[in-house]
């Protein structure tokens, strides 16, 4: 069981009041009109998939609703640190 | 190979059962192979005895970091069947089931595969509407099938709760006879003792660190153990670690590794002779011979690789599984485990070429993998052999999702994710 930290709310609260959204900082193509068939494929489908440290996006469903996101350990499911929108992580991955 | 008979059971007793020839041997890898499978779990065992038997392809080597079939392979809930929507998915699991129905003598290797047969509930209209439809489809690909409703099922079932009390009613199910479920520690060990026999070198505790490539394609790869190994072509078959072996070729995968559970009973009395499959309540149970119920949940959300799962995806399934069946409310738990499956956005696999060449993979399957593992590696194994797709593999290139041709399979996937 997660325990997770709410920026919002500013409280630990289990996890099933949240919803993990998937790969956090995956920017919409700014031209999109002239986007190829790849460049919408991998923007869509293609994620980083770490095993590891990875930045990910969170809603607090049950809650605020309001939307996060989250540097999270893969492996050891430790989190390392929550941060809202538009702020960018403190811890990263080395490589 | 020795081969195992009734006979040889009888010959084996008279010396107490001590002259048994190993089922493989334990080589040292060579310095060069023709091609090397990277994941010796039951998909890529039956990828090489396929290019062995197939394909005359016996210079083939299987790595493992940990020992064989002991990920996805030992962690399944072993349901088989073929009953999907789309053309070019029920091609490939009706490949695999056909391949099923022979198996335990082409192996001669007794992989216990009983044909019990696979219901799959609905509980509101718009569920049935899908059955429904994907009976259909499946009788026009040639795939046994037939819409059943509630009395039928409690026919079939006589313990399931079919009653309108339930807080969501079972309205009906698709019903597929020719389903059911194959021991899986066996399925791996046929095929590996299979391939060994063929000659393939099945390289165990022994983890591929990185890969080898020359001008953007592939010439081996460097383990922790032996060092480089040399190939002229490169499988990876390593499910839920697709994405890292990916990274370490320099290409992202429309993949996502989640955490997927199940868990045993405490061994009962003969109780359900079927496979009970629920996508709106969410759980899917069977019974093994050793009696323990086997019950399969959900993915975990988020990704993950830690091989075990979230308290309240447990809590959820036994819900589900005790709504179906009030008579098992007292059964206890025995054990619970996780497994990483690696998810693709339209729960299709991934049998592919690469950006790199001469290196191929077969993943993304997510829950669904075990049912495949023989067309699995029937198919992949043609690819390794001819360096390029087949019939049946090409609707499944990871370029799908550059062109579109995604092949939607979330409903007939039957694990929600």
């Amino acid at each position: 069981m997660l325990y997770i930290y709410c920026p919002h709310c500013g409280e630990h609260r289990e996890e099933e009041e949240f919803h993990p959204k998937g790969q956090a900082h995956i920017a919409r193509p700014l031209d999109p009109d002239n986007c190829t068939d790849k460049e919408w494929g991998e923007y869509l489908y293609f994620r980083k998939n770490p095993r590891g440290l990875h930045h990910e996006l969170w809603v607090h469903a049950a809650g605020c609703r309001k939307f996060f996101n989250m540097t999270r350990d893969t492996v050891t499911y430790e989190i390392k640190e929550v941060y809202k929108i538009g702020e960018q992580p403190s811890v990263v991955a080395d490589s | 190979m020795q081969h195992y008979s009734g006979f040889g059971l009888f010959k084996h007793s008279l010396s107490h059962h001590e002259n048994w020839q190993r089922a493989w041997r334990n080589p040292t890898p060579k310095k060069k192979y023709d091609v090397i499978i990277i994941g010796g779990g039951g998909h890529g065992l039956a990828t090489a005895y396929y290019l062995a038997k197939n394909h005359n392809v016996t210079n083939v080597a299987v790595i493992e970091k940990g020992y064989l079939g002991g990920g996805n392979t030992a962690r399944n809930t072993t349901i088989v069947r073929s009953n999907y929507l789309w053309d070019e998915a029920a091609h490939l699991y009706e490949h695999a089931m056909k391949l099923w129905e022979g198996l335990s003598q082409d192996l001669n290797y007794n992989v216990m595969f009983s044909q019990r047969g696979v219901l799959n509930l609905g509980h509101t209209l718009q569920d049935m509407r899908d059955i429904e439809r994907r009976v259909n489809a499946n009788r026009l690909n040639g795939i046994d099938g037939e819409v059943v409703d509630p009395q039928t099922i409690k026919e079939i079932v006589p313990h399931m709760d079919c009653s309108d009390n339930a807080r969501y009613p079972i309205m009906g199910a698709s019903w597929q006879p020719r389903g059911g479920v194959a021991r899986h520690d066996a399925v791996a060990w046929g095929f590996a003792r299979g391939a060994d026999s063929f000659g393939v070198d099945l390289i165990q505790q022994t983890e591929v660190q990185d890969l080898i490539i020359e001008d953007g394609t592939i010439v081996g790869v460097k383990t922790n153990r032996y060092g480089d190994i040399m190939a002229d072509r490169v499988g990876s078959v390593v499910a839920g670690n697709s994405g890292v072996v990916a990274k370490m070729a320099g290409f992202e995968l429309p993949l996502e590794s989640h955490p997927l559970q199940a868990m045993v009973s405490e061994p009962i009395k003969p109780i359900l002779d079927t496979v009970v499959m629920s996508n709106h309540v969410h759980g899917y149970c069977s019974q093994s011979d050793k009696g323990d119920l086997v019950i399969g949940a959900g993915i975990d959300g988020y990704v993950g690789y830690g091989q075990r799962g979230s308290f309240p995806t447990i809590e959820h399934t036994m819900q589900a599984i005790v709504e179906m069946f009030p008579i098992f409310s007292r059964v206890r738990l025995n054990r619970q485990w996780g497994g990483i499956v690696d998810t693709c956005p339209d729960a299709c696999p991934l049998i592919t070429e690469t950006p790199v060449k001469n290196l191929f993979f077969n993943c993304g399957w997510g829950t669904g993998g075990f049912k495949a593992t023989p067309g699995a590696g029937h198919v992949f194994a043609d690819m390794l052999a001819n360096g390029e797709a087949n019939e049946m593999a090409k609707p499944f290139s990871m370029y799908r999702f550059h062109n579109g041709a995604l092949i939607d399979e979330h409903g007939a996937a039957g694990v929600a994710h």
